[in-house]
């Protein structure tokens, strides 16, 4: 079974619909990018996944937990599915470590001391080591990302949600925070990401997503996608880009 | 009538204003509890939690304090249930107190972005495990400033139980009055300790309400 499936799912807000039947299957290890117009629903659907949304028809299950619905097991769901945000929302008042720690630490009940190591380790991984101990405030737009990285890493998830996780960050800033994605990318963690970043996407991606209006409208192998799109909406929007 | 010197009148109110200390700091304490847990409540999202709660602030922001003290004294008497003054007074205060905190700290809870919820929802946090570790300690630091400011509105509406019978500042003004005839002396003396209470209070609010704001 897959580790993410999604089955036409459909949502609005008020009289809007925003999402018009959307299906997708995401299997362990697989480096999904979601690509579209603003205004899409790529945010939608990626927020649908960890039930920051909900939604009014279909079916969203992820490791096997049922997303919707009104027993939704939000807080099992969630332990298993990180996210990562545009505008990182680091926890202003705690280092950078205890950032990494609050979740494991409140939710797992792991002891002060394990969750520690865990920090130490999660915080290496994105190359931030030396940070430990400094607050959101005193580090960059990049090594805030990367905390926020390293904060949902903690719980060892087992999909992790990125929604244009650069799109905040200066020019200089976003190669830094992809280098982080992509080793995560290589060591087999299964990644669903929103990116403006259409080198990235085709790169390190396994399989694209263009959204159009509220559907999938064309996907693929991302390589093939890019080289051929085959509708002319997907042409369009990617010779806008260049 | 002259056996009631300047000094006399001093003490006696100096005394009492022990009482209006005592009553203060329940109300503020005890509102603080009840007002925390009320907190909780109003932002749970839960509407059958949320519903009764805006119920208890709308009434007790909406009524006069007095006829709040009325009700705790003469109300439950009506019941058989005897209530001294202490009693009344401290409970309607308490609930009075815990009604306008609740809604100040609401907008501080509130003032909190929205990605923070958010964050530590996405951790598998729940709501009271977002309060207590993520919104809360921040939205104290804004919520000291009104608070402390507040707490002059807590020790002036202390004078309001002084018409249950409650011998506190205002209530030992009125007796000293009734015993001496020199109403300027006296209620000039209660109104200098008043505001000797109060003006720290409120000069300290201010001065952190800078702070924060320089801060920001
Ligand atoms: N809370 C909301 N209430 C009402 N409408 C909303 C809300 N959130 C999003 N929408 C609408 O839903 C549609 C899809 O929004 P969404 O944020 O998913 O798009 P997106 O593809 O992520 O766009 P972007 O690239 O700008 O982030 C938009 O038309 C948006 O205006
Ligand atoms: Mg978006």
């Amino acid at each position: 079974m897959s580790l993410v499936s999604i089955r036409d799912v459909r949502k609005s807000y008020g009289t809007v619909e925003v999402l018009k039947g959307v299906s997708l299957e995401v299997e362990k290890g697989d480096v999904v990018a979601i690509i579209g117009r603003s205004g899409s629903g790529k945010s939608t659907l990626l927020r649908c996944i960890n039930g920051l949304e909900t939604y009014q028809s279909g079916a969203i299950l992820a490791d096997g937990i049922e997303v919707g619905g009104l027993h939704a097991n939000l807080r099992e769901l969630r332990r298993h599915v990180g996210m990562v945000f545009q505008q990182f929302n680091l926890f202003p008042h705690l280092t950078a470590a205890e950032n990494v720690m609050l979740a494991p630490t409140v939710v797992n009940k792991t002891p002060k001391k394990e969750a520690r190591a865990i920090a130490a380790e999660v915080l290496a991984k994105v190359g931030l080591s030396e940070k430990m101990d400094a607050y959101p405030s005193q580090l960059s737009g990049g090594q805030q990302q990367r905390v926020a990285i390293a904060r949902s890493l903690a719980m060892r998830p087992k999909v992790l949600l990125c929604d244009e996780i650069t799109s905040a960050l200066d020019p200089e800033l976003v190669n830094e925070v992809l280098r982080v994605v992509e080793q995560l990318a290589k060591e087999g963690m299964t990644l669903i990401l929103v990116t403006h970043e259409m080198r990235f996407a085709r790169d390190v991606g396994t399989h694209l997503v263009f959204m159009h209006h509220g559907k999938v409208h064309e996907s693929g192998k991302p390589k093939e996608v890019f080289a051929a799109p085959q509708t002319p909406e997907l042409q369009q929007f990617v010779s806008g880009i260049g | 009538m002259s056996d009631f010197s300047f000094w006399v009148i001093l003490k006696n109110l100096i005394w009492a204003t022990q009482w209006t200390i005592a009553l203060s700091l329940i109300a503020f304490i005890g509102g603080g509890i009840v007002g925390l847990i009320l907190l909780f409540l109003r932002t749970s999202q839960v509407k059958w939690l949320e519903v009764p709660t805006k119920l208890y602030i709308e009434f007790f922001q909406g009524t006069p304090l007095l006829m709040q003290l009325f009700l705790f004294f003469f109300g439950v008497a009506l019941f058989g249930i005897e209530v001294s003054p202490w009693t009344a007074a401290g409970l309607a205060l308490t609930l009075w107190t815990s009604a306008f905190l609740t809604e100040i700290w609401r907008g501080c809870v509130e003032a909190i972005p929205k990605g923070q919820w958010e964050a530590s929802a996405s951790v598998a946090m729940n709501y009271i495990e977002q309060m207590r570790y993520v919104i809360l300690p921040q939205a104290m630091r804004i919520a000291i400033a009104p608070t402390v400011g507040f707490s002059v509105q807590v020790i002036k509406g202390t004078a309001l139980a002084s018409i249950i019978g409650f011998v506190e500042l205002t209530k030992a003004g009125t007796m000293l009055n009734n015993a001496t005839f020199r109403p300027f002396l006296v209620y000039a003396l209660v109104a200098l300790i008043y505001f000797c209470l109060c003006f720290p209070l409120s000069w300290f609010a201010k001065r952190l309400e800078g702070k924060l704001n320089v801060a920001r």
